[in-house]
């Protein structure tokens, strides 16, 4: 671990994990992303990752994306179960062969250095039934505790991903609990300050978590929410109908912007209780094939590397 | 003799597919040894959670040369046969055949064909690539650029071949870019340098160096040793889990045990909580004081050597294990809060499949069953109809649904918690039972009927909707149920006449055949025993016991005997005049004594095994087959069946159908070897 000044220790510091995570992957050659300005499930939804793990391009990106669970709000009550949270993404294509070494290597650099700790891959396997992906690899592990996903992606909207991304995924709440050494999220130093100056995760989260669950549980209106799921199904194959000119698309990601969207409305409805065990599974694959749709819409793109 | 080292090096191998991997890979490379003529004396394969290995010895260097002589065509035949037999034998010109000559067939095409052999290098060269890109993974992965397939990343291989003393040879071949080679490297924390490999026996040592054990149970030895060790220091023992120190054993190279310890006020949860949570999250083993109570600590199997002793790292688990008890706590208290019944009508939000509906229409059912099932079990039906109410209603509490295989014990433990009766709350636990060959059967009533309950709803309703097992395909576990139920009527002896359709019933005869099989009984007796229409377990399974007792008695062999030549007898008559013997014996029509004796001893044998069968007394009803044995004998001694006179010869006929019929009141003798 390099000097730095206590406040921006990860050790102490929120807002410190966050920009050393980010140093690290820089100084490793990664396209430093902002987060997406949409409400999304997980870091996985950015197109930095959905669309750019398509497509015979090289990439190597890292970014924040806070993350919209509306199921696992729990007002405030929980000190593990938020349902905002940020997720740190690094995808790396191809997948480099150190990529676990350089993994290792970041673990160091927020203090879980692997002479002091016991560090593991552990077996799993990871499928996201809306987005039409799958891919291999490890929950990993220090001291017993789930701090990173690991995943070597294999298929994205249905088609194989060659070359193949490395995805790390750090939860980022969790992680730092462990570094900081407490039991309760909103205890979590924020910006490394002490006395009149710390500012606490609660201070910034605890009320948009009581508001929020109480909304995504109470108040949310079902009736526009099932409107907005069909407006973004609608909007999504529109957009596609109108990019397409002759074997190329002009608006890919526009379209799957509103893959987004609907997921989110969807993510929104299911914390509302209002869709039956049936019809969920008619949802998620509503959402997949748009997916697929705007996956092979991006494959007729430059990004995705089309030719001509 | 030369050997083969074979290390295939990748990141971290799943652990459940470890074991079968080292199988694996060890069949698929002898088998192409033999294949391509190479004999090997051993070969052992071995496997960490970074690596394959294999070890061949005593391989020749060449294979051995071959010579073959290959039949062709006729001299003269057609020249597309001609073409054909050149094509197969390898000749460019037919001048390159001999000409054979046989007394019966002519002049005939022979074509020696010699293959010369070829170095062990080589010919392992062609066979490694092939094999590593056919290996049978559950599950594979590309990654990189590449196109090659393998369960995770493989990132070194080493390959030599060569004898003791001397410099191996690499073995040269490729795969996804990378060169076999004989460099690999040491644990990833504790050595992670190369090391540069020759043969199997510095490859083991050097890897010990490197803090990597390779055998796979050497490891699980030395967690298990150290476990109990230390456990032991603190009076404790640790709670043996093959499954668990097997999955261990596949996250180390270099196994490290520590202990933990965690607040004693969660001991208030049930055992099996604190014990799932701690195994199925942590993959720690629990631990029992000497009162055998579990003990407030657990075992950590750490993968290297902390330069601290190890106390941040037993401080890190510590703190996750508080996290995920306090998880549990949390969810018993809320499951505790409210009755189990609350949950029903979350249950008609669960399917249970799509064409049986939901698990609420399932509790329907298997309330109806238990309560018409009871009165035949022994158990009271209000009872029985209370236990299948409550026994889905834990699939909706907090606690199961963190931890699936929880269900049932959880719901005894809430139903006693809420006051139910003890049979009703043991019920609710034991009706999933019996779940394996091993596993207890229920024995009180109430939990007989419900677990009849669940798996006769679970067998009708999936032949209701066609989706019975096929061959491997047994995705709902029906032939577990129906051997859970055969074993719950025969081991508690119950008289319970399954009720089901004739393919059900069939289906359960099959497993009852193998049971009793597997229990010891003979494959003829079983097949003697059932029929079609045979819906009575315990009867059958009675039956096959008696039977087995009278054939090994001397009576039983003779009597057997006779049976044999009278329905042999019975059989060529019976095809000779075209009828079947079955009519009245005409007492008038006997001539000899031992013909009326066998008359006699017949109809009292027969009246008595009836008496005995309509009580399910088969030894007794056996015992008294077995009297036969005497007139039986008799008989075919004094008596010829096929007498000039017809009224004497049907008559004949007729006493020997009686002595078959009243054989075949116990069992289909026909069916039995002897």
């Amino acid at each position: 671990m390099t000097d730095r000044k206590p406040h921006m220790d990860p050790r102490n510091s929120f807002q410190g994990l966050i920009l050393t995570l980010q140093n690290y992957w820089a100084e490793q050659g990664c396209v430093i992303m902002q987060p997406y300005d949409m409400q999304m499930g997980a870091g996985t939804f950015h197109t930095a990752t959905t669309l750019r793990a398509l497509g015979p391009k090289p990439w190597k990106a890292a970014y924040v994306q806070p993350s919209r669970r509306p199921k696992d709000g729990r007002y405030g009550e929980n000190p593990n179960r938020l349902q905002h949270y940020y997720q740190f993404q690094v995808i790396l294509k191809p997948s480099p062969p150190n990529i676990q070494e350089l993994y290792l290597a970041s673990l160091a650099e927020i203090g879980l250095d692997a002479s002091l700790h016991d560090i593991r891959f552990v077996e799993d396997d990871w499928e996201s039934p809306t987005l039409g992906a799958w891919g291999l690899g490890w929950e990993c592990w220090c001291d017993g505790m789930e701090v990173s996903q690991f995943t070597y992606f294999q298929q994205v909207a249905g088609f194989e991903c060659a070359p193949v991304p490395g995805e790390i995924t750090y939860g980022l709440e969790r992680l730092a609990m462990y570094v900081q050494g407490v039991e309760n999220v909103y205890d979590l130093n924020y910006n490394g300050r002490e006395g009149a100056e710390k500012v606490t995760y609660g201070d910034v989260f605890l009320q948009n978590e009581r508001e929020f669950s109480k909304y995504n549980f109470e108040a949310a209106d079902t009736e526009i929410l099932f409107r907005h799921f069909k407006d973004a199904e609608d909007e999504c194959k529109a957009i596609l109908t109108q990019g397409a000119e002759g074997n190329r698309q002009t608006m890919a990601v526009p379209a799957y912007e509103q893959v987004i969207k609907a997921s989110h409305n969807f993510n929104m409805l299911d914390a509302r209780g209002v869709i039956s065990v049936t019809e969920r599974q008619s949802y998620i694959l509503r959402i997949r094939d748009l997916a697929k749709a705007c996956g092979a819409a991006w494959l007729q793109t430059d990004g995705g590397g089309a030719e001509g | 003799m030369p050997e083969l080292l074979l290390e295939l090096f990748s990141e971290e191998i799943p652990a459940r597919f470890q074991r079968r991997a080292a199988d694996d890979l060890k069949k698929a490379v002898t088998n192409g040894l033999v294949d391509a003529g190479l004999v090997y004396e051993g070969a052992k394969a071995f496997v960490t959670p970074r690596r394959l290995a294999l070890t061949v010895t005593g391989l020749p260097a060449r294979s051995p040369d071959t010579r073959e002589e290959k039949k062709g065509p006729k001299v003269g035949a057609p020249q597309p046969a001609i073409d054909g037999f050149l094509r197969a034998a390898g000749l460019n010109s037919i001048d390159q055949a001999k000409i054979e000559s046989d007394p019966k067939k002519g002049d005939f095409y022979v074509a020696l064909i010699e293959k010369p052999g070829a170095g062990a290098i080589e010919l392992l060269s062609a066979m490694l690539p092939k094999i590593l890109a056919d290996f049978p993974w559950a599950k594979s992965m590309r990654w990189g650029t590449g196109t090659f397939s393998w369960v995770r990343p493989l990132r070194a291989i080493t390959a030599t071949f060569g004898a003791e003393n001397e410099e191996p040879e690499i073995i040269p071949f490729a795969t996804n870019e990378l060169q076999a080679g004989q460099t690999t490297y040491g644990h990833r924390f504790l050595a992670p340098d190369a090391i540069r490999v020759r043969r199997f026996e510095d490859y083991v040592m050097a890897l010990e160096r490197a803090k990597v054990v390779l055998d796979l149970d050497r490891r699980k030895d030395i967690i298990k040793t150290d476990a109990e060790q230390l456990a032991f220091a603190q009076g404790l023992t640790v709670i043996a889990d093959e499954g668990l120190l097997e999955e261990v054993a596949g996250l180390v190279e270099w196994p490290v045990v520590m202990m933990g310890s965690f607040d004693p006020d969660f001991l208030k949860l049930p055992e099996e909580v604190i014990i799932a949570t701690i195994r199925a999250n942590q993959k720690c083993f629990c631990l029992r004081d000497a009162s055998g109570k579990l003990a407030p600590n657990f075992i950590i199997t750490a993968n290297t050597i902390p330069t601290d002793g190890g106390d941040v790292i037993t401080a890190g688990n510590e703190r996750v294990i508080r996290a995920r008890l306090s998880d549990a706590a949390f969810f018993y208290q809320g499951d505790l809060a409210s009755p189990l019944e609350h949950g029903l009508p979350k249950l008609e939000d669960m399917v249970f499949h799509a064409k049986l509906g939901t698990q609420f229409a399932r509790v329907e059912r298997l309330v109806k069953l238990a309560g018409e099932i009871a009165p035949q079990v022994g158990a009271d039906p209000e009872r029985a109809k209370r236990a299948a109410m409550l026994a889905k209603a834990d699939l909706v509490t907090g606690m199961v649904g963190e931890f699936p295989e929880l269900q049932g014990l959880m719901g005894r433990y809430y139903a006693a918690a809420q006051g139910e009766p003890a049979d009703i709350a043991d019920a609710v636990e034991l009706h999933y039972k019996p779940l394996g060959p091993t596993d207890k059967v229920p024995t009180d009533p109430v939990a007989i009927a419900v677990a009849l309950a669940d798996k006769l709803d679970l067998l009708t309703g999936f032949w209701a909707i066609d989706e019975k097992p096929t061959g491997s395909r047994d995705p709902f576990a029906l032939r577990r149920a129906a051997l859970g139920v055969i074993r719950i009527i025969s081991e508690n002896g119950l008289k319970f006449p399954l009720q089901v359709e004739p393919d059900l019933l069939a289906f359960f005869h099959d497993r009852l055949k193998g049971t009793l099989r597997d229990a010891g009984a003979r494959h003829d007796l079983v097949d003697a025993v059932i029929a079609g229409d045979s819906n009575d377990i315990l009867t059958i399974t009675q039956r096959v016991e008696a039977l087995s007792a009278l054939l090994s008695s001397e009576d039983g062999v003779n009597l057997l005997a006779g049976y044999k030549r009278a329905a042999n007898i019975l059989a060529a008559e019976e095809k000779k005049d075209g009828k079947a013997y079955g009519g009245a014996v005409n007492q008038d029509a006997l001539q000899l004594p031992e013909e009326t004796a066998l008359a006699f001893a017949v109809d009292a044998v027969h009246a008595a095994v009836m008496t005995h069968v309509a009580s399910d007394d088969y030894k007794g009803a056996m015992a008294e087959l077995g009297t036969l044995r005497g007139p039986v004998d008799a008989f075919f001694t004094a008596v010829l069946v096929n007498d000039a006179d017809p009224a004497v010869r049907v008559n004949r006929l007729n006493l020997l159908a009686r002595l078959r019929d009243t054989m075949h009141l116990v069992a289909d003798f026909s069916k039995v070897a002897g």
